[in-house]
């Protein structure tokens, strides 16, 4: 029964990760496909690279950012949908859209709204006299959001967490509803107001789900290239390089698939201990 | 210190009249029981009186105040639920000192109060523990202690022994009683437990179908029911009721004895008796069989003490009687009570 599962990871999944670690060990380019072993030569190599190291560092900053901003947002929207008000069913209905969408084709609606020319945040902006000369964004009438450094991993991160948003807070909505209706009943007698009972309450005891929800989070984040790649392709210049667009860029568009794989393989160990120890620890705070 | 009083409260989810108009108000300092099976709308009322529903109509007064838009936290009342609801993830003290953090008291007097209130229930030993750490019978102590530790005007109580099991609970309503003495904080307390009812409230508030259907001591709901549902709720088992006329006919059973195990002969009614079968119970004996009425045979019981000795065996028939001040009345369409008749 488990056979169909075991050979689609095996096939898809086990054979992919198993070539590219032989990969990222050899010297294997699209021109020269023999596989002679050189050590970890190629991971020495892509280190002392400035565009490595920029994509490393962008890599954990929109990691690290987005994560921080889905949490805190999956919390208050999870707070949000656990209460009964009118209209429920179309919030909900709106809030899962963005994880209904294909990631490419939700990622290309962005690319026209944070359009240099035409944007319509722009037009908005202009509208109510926030952008265009004189007034609080600057003298030019457009925000060229994927053109310029901060604005452009702005852009990317909130694309990003508005992707991954739902699946966050469907799961802290999933943690809330196992709290007993009890213990938050006592805590409003207890005298304990809306703040005192998210952060002594709610969110300890759901902690062990939260984590879960940013282990996932963060797999989702190293591992995505799609938001990157269709948004700025990496750029301006490297300035919101990733390692998995950076991975494609030299493995792939660049022929080193040795290197390629190298970059591509940099975070496993990383992320292979950041999720053992986010198991464990929710194991450990799970209350009985 | 207080007393609560509720005026006309009534609470509808849709269709269901989960409370239905009750108007009830507490003596200061006393131990009040709402009595009624579950569905009767008992917690209901309480969750109301606490803050944590709002009554579909009707006013709830705490010391004479109306209370009615009030959060729960500006109440001054302590609950206990049923699940005693420790906060999993804290500590016995933590749990205990947490409504008076909620409430902005300094850390001093915290441990102070958190000590006061663990020495009453004998807990001091558990505050490192988590709750999960816990017997049933610390756990209730814990959430006791913590509906203590603020010194609230009122404490509700909503089936904090049912999940002890039968030898704790005897203690435990025997501990909580004298809590509620010593303190003299004015106590209402939801049960379905007749035992618990009758051996701890100052006066029971029957419920049945949202309405209050008799507020009295525990001797006045026994003895004198203001209807057929608080007579067959109370007692176990139930008091006998048998149609006569335009009538039924209640009195306990008691009450229904052989005529020759009666002392006093005078003012006695008399049944033929049909036993059909007798359970030995050790204290006493109940005995099962049916007596005539006039729509045929009525089931009764007769609950006789080990010290009638009177054999009695099923299949045959015998003279029991009951004394003519121990017969209630009650009206055969409304089922409230009504004056002696002759019988």
């Amino acid at each position: 029964m488990l056979l169909p599962a075991t050979v689609y990871i095996l096939a898809l999944v086990g054979l992919p990760f198993l070539i590219a670690i032989v990969y990222s060990v050899t010297d294997v380019t699209v021109g020269d496909t023999s596989l002679d072993f050189v050590g970890l030569d190629n991971f020495r190599r892509i280190i002392k690279t400035p565009q490595f190291q920029r994509a490393l560092s962008n890599t954990l900053f929109f990691a690290i950012v987005s994560q921080v901003l889905i949490v805190v947002l999956a919390t208050a929207l999870a707070e949000l949908l656990s209460r009964d008000f009118r209209g429920k069913r179309v919030v909900w209905f709106l809030i899962i859209l963005p994880w209904a969408t294909p990631i490419a084709l939700g990622t290309v609606a962005w690319l026209w709204l944070l359009d240099s020319q035409f944007s319509p945040i722009d037009w908005v902006l202009r509208s109510v006299n926030l952008l265009g000369p004189g007034t609080l964004l600057g003298p030019e009438d457009h925000m060229v959001f994927l053109g310029r450094e901060g604005l452009a991993m702005a852009s990317v991160i909130m694309v990003h967490v508005w992707r991954l948003l739902p699946l966050a807070a469907v799961i802290v909505l999933a943690g809330l509803t196992t709290i007993p209706r009890d213990i938050l009943d006592q805590a409003e007698v207890d005298g304990a107001g809306f703040w005192r009972i998210l952060f002594r309450i709610k969110i300890p005891l759901i902690f062990p789900i939260i984590s879960i929800a940013i282990l996932f989070g963060l797999i989702l984040t190293f591992g995505d290239m799609a938001v990157v790649f269709v948004l700025t392709r990496g750029g301006p210049i490297y300035y919101t390089q990733v390692l998995p667009t950076w991975a494609y860029f030299v493995g792939i568009e660049g022929g080193s698939l040795a290197e390629g794989a190298a970059i591509a393989l940099f975070l496993f160990p990383l992320l292979l201990a950041v999720a053992i120890l986010v198991l464990r620890s929710s194991r450990r705070m799970e209350i009985s | 210190m207080a007393v609560v009083e509720t005026r006309d409260i009534k609470k509808y989810f849709g269709e269901v009249r989960a409370v239905d108009g009750v108007d009830l108000s507490t003596h200061d300092g006393e131990f009040l029981v709402l009595l009624g099976p579950s569905g009767c709308g008992k917690t209901t009322l309480l969750r109301i009186i606490a803050g944590l529903e709002q009554p579909t109509a009707g006013e709830v007064l705490l010391g004479g105040e109306v209370v009615n838009g009030l959060p729960p936290r500006a109440r001054k009342i302590a609950m206990v639920f049923q699940s005693y609801a420790l906060y999993p993830h804290m500590s016995v003290f933590d749990n205990i000192a947490f409504p008076l953090k909620a409430h902005g008291v300094s850390k001093e007097a915290r441990k102070t109060k958190v000590g006061w209130a663990t020495s009453i229930l004998g807990i001091e030993k558990l505050l490192e523990r988590k709750p999960r750490e816990l017997s049933g019978g610390e756990k209730q102590r814990v959430a006791l202690a913590r509906a203590l530790v603020r010194e609230p005007s009122v404490f509700l109580l909503d089936e904090p022994l049912s999940n002890l099991d039968a030898q704790l609970r005897a203690s435990a309503r025997d501990e909580l009683q004298q809590l509620q003495r010593r303190t003299g904080i004015t106590t209402i307390y939801v049960t379905h437990d007749q035992v618990e009812a009758m051996g701890m409230g100052d006066r029971i508030a029957v419920m049945y179908q949202g309405k209050i259907r008799q507020l009295g001591t525990p001797q006045e709901v026994y003895d004198e029911p203001a209807d057929t549902f608080v007579a067959t709720f109370l007692g176990s088992p139930p008091m006998n009721l048998i149609e006569r006329e335009d009538r039924l006919v209640g009195f306990r059973p008691e009450r229904f004895l052989p005529t020759e195990a009666i002392e006093l002969h005078a003012d006695l009614v008399s049944f033929s008796f049909a036993v059909t079968r007798v359970e030995y119970l050790g204290a006493d004996r109940l005995v099962y069989g049916a007596v005539g009425d006039v729509s045929g045979d009525t089931k009764a019981v007769s609950r006789l003490p080990s010290t009638v000795t009177v054999p009695i065996q099923p299949g045959d028939s015998y003279d029991f009687a009951v004394q003519t001040a121990d017969l209630k009345f009650f009206d055969k369409v409304t089922g409230l009570r009504t004056g002696p008749r002759p019988f």
